[in-house]
């Protein structure tokens, strides 16, 4: 299969997380939203890096290890992100304790 | 590399020092050691002392530029942490540990100073970033705080989700992370690039608050701990706004004009909307928030103009910024009443804290014989160098004109307005003393930017 495939797939994952960004209500799901975004972004440094590898093997570089700090950096995004879930699910209970409630229809406020 | 090292070290430090130390002055005599510490190791790495020999595989690297950077924000820390520490056991409980996430910050602050790979980009934005989360919401108690940093953090993580789309997209197309390699750039993978500079502008432009994607920011600063938003608003903006202008500099710096008008219209709308928006503010605080929108339109001429007068105006207005705007939120922190009549008559009652208040407020507005002025005077030279920009610079002229509207309302409220039934607190000797300093700082800039600026070259 292509490589373009995947980053088919990797740009409608990420489409579907920002327009559940954008669309729904609910604190929780927006941010699994945003976590199905680093994950498109994941998928699409994984193929990006099989492309290099593949260009510089046709190139004559069989020792085969270029594109492969684009699956580095996937690592460093998946601790990232665990970093990211703990410090705000923490914000999301705080907030629950409080008003007993996710919606971020509540988030008013600050507006004056 | 000495001051990421030491602050991480710091950082650790200090979260034993919660169960170690039960004083209050004792956890802050020792996070005020440890900063002043880390400014030390700074100054000496700037002098060709480094502690620690680490193979950074080319993807950091401490120019004289992030050095000159890092030892100013450190310096505006240490002022930072003297003036704000006994306001943060307001907050809350965890007195020692947001000394920690402070260091913790630091060390992120020294990673996007210093980047020459995306990954560190990365890491150094969100190292800076998930303290701040935790720093917002640290008033638990508190539904404007929660409000503010979950607010915070669902939009910042989104941005991050955004940064990470760029920087794949840039990997797609130059097959590096790196900033200084140069590669051919095929005529197919020019798109991916083109897009992912979009992603990276959308972004970084989030981060440092530029409109119009700026709507976070003075719900965040409003509700956020005050001594905290100072934090935010200063420190942090300046840095990732290095980090803003090192990454299209380095990544896009050839290919001209194609980015430009994106970056010209993104300070035109971010300082026609700040500016107006501060006008209708009866809260200082939220005014200050709408300020530091404003300001940062002037550091995007930084990134307009993309030339050497750029990057010494970015460090003359980071210091510029960054001590007037700790000065006023530190006196800010300490008041009862955040609007602007809890300033009525405090040229009378406080006459000493007044002036250093006026002084900021004139460096803030941009008078001359302060740092604000030539700041703004070295953006505006700048970007007056690119061809085509004069409209550009009018606006700017014409939006800081009207800032001195805002700035002095909180000037004639201290000097023209009898006091109020609120009280004004006491300020203790000590403040007064490094307020002072702060203040006698912006004139020396004002006057002799020199003395900032001439660090750069040698």
């Amino acid at each position: 299969m292509p490589v373009i495939n995947y980053i088919y797939i990797a740009i409608a994952l990420f489409s579907i997380g920002v327009v559940g960004v954008l669309t729904r209500r609910n604190a929780i799901i927006i941010f699994m939203c945003i976590e199905l975004m680093l994950n498109a972004v994941n998928l699409m440094l994984v193929a990006f890096s099989k492309m290099h590898q593949n260009a510089a093997i046709l190139a004559g570089d069989l020792a085969g290890n270029a594109g492969s700090d684009g699956q580095l950096f996937v690592f460093f995004i998946m601790v990232v992100a665990a970093a990211e879930v703990s410090v705000g699910l923490a914000i999301i209970v705080m907030m629950y304790r409080n008003i007993h409630s996710v919606d971020i229809n509540f988030l008013n406020r600050l507006k004056h | 590399m000495n001051a990421l090292i030491i602050s991480a070290v710091l950082g650790v430090i200090m979260m034993f020092g919660s169960t170690l130390l039960k004083q209050k002055n004792s956890i802050r005599a020792l996070a005020t050691g440890g900063m002043l510490l880390l400014l030390l190791a700074n100054l000496l790495e700037m002098g060709g002392i480094r502690f620690f020999q680490v193979e950074l595989k080319g993807m950091l690297f401490f120019d004289q530029f992030a050095l000159v950077f890092h030892s100013l924000l450190l310096l505006a820390v240490l002022l930072y942490i003297i003036l704000a520490a006994p306001d943060m056991e307001k907050v809350g409980v965890n007195y020692a540990d947001y000394f920690a996430l402070l260091f913790f910050i630091l060390c992120g602050v020294a990673m996007v100073l210093a980047f020459k790979s995306l990954l560190i980009l990365f890491l150094g934005i969100e190292i800076i970033s998930i303290p701040l989360y935790i720093l917002t919401g640290s008033d638990k108690k508190n539904l404007k705080g929660n409000e503010a940093a979950l607010k915070y953090f669902l939009l910042g993580s989104f941005s991050t989700g955004l940064m990470l789309m760029g920087i794949a997209l840039v990997y797609g197309a130059r097959g590096t992370f790196s900033t200084l390699a140069n590669p051919a750039i095929t005529p197919m993978n020019l798109n991916l690039l083109i897009a992912g500079m979009a992603f990276l502008l959308f972004s970084m432009a989030f981060k440092v608050s530029a409109a119009p994607f700026h709507f976070w920011t003075p719900d965040v600063y409003d509700g956020a701990p005050t001594v905290f938003t100072s934090f935010m608003a200063t420190i942090v903006k300046a840095a990732v706004f290095v980090a803003f202008v090192r990454l299209f500099d380095e990544l896009f710096g050839d290919f001209d004009g194609k980015w430009r008008l994106w970056v010209a219209v993104l300070t035109a709308v971010t300082l026609f909307i700040g500016n107006i928006t501060a006008v209708f503010q009866q809260s200082v605080k939220r005014m200050l928030a709408y300020s530091s929108i404003a300001q940062a339109g002037f550091m995007l001429f930084a990134l307009y103009a993309m030339n050497g007068d750029g990057k010494e105006g970015l460090l003359l207005y980071a210091a510029a910024y960054c001590f007037a705007t700790i000065g006023i939120f530190a006196v800010l922190a300490r008041m009862k009443d955040y609007t602007f009549d809890g300033f009525n008559g405090m040229g009378k009652t406080r006459p000493f804290i007044a002036a250093a208040l006026a002084v900021f407020l004139f460096s803030l507005a941009g008078i001359p014989l302060t740092a604000g002025f030539l700041a703004k005077f070295y953006m505006l030279k700048a970007a007056l160098a690119v061809p085509g920009s004069a409209w550009l610079v009018l606006f700017a002229v014409l939006m800081a004109a009207v800032s001195v509207y805002y700035y002095f309302r909180v000037l004639q409220a201290m000097y023209f307005r009898e006091p109020g039934e609120t009280s004004h607190p006491e300020f203790p000797a000590y403040f007064k003393w490094v307020l002072g300093a702060m203040a006698a700082l912006v004139i020396v800039l004002g006057v002799l930017p020199e003395l900032l600026l001439g660090r750069l070259y040698f």
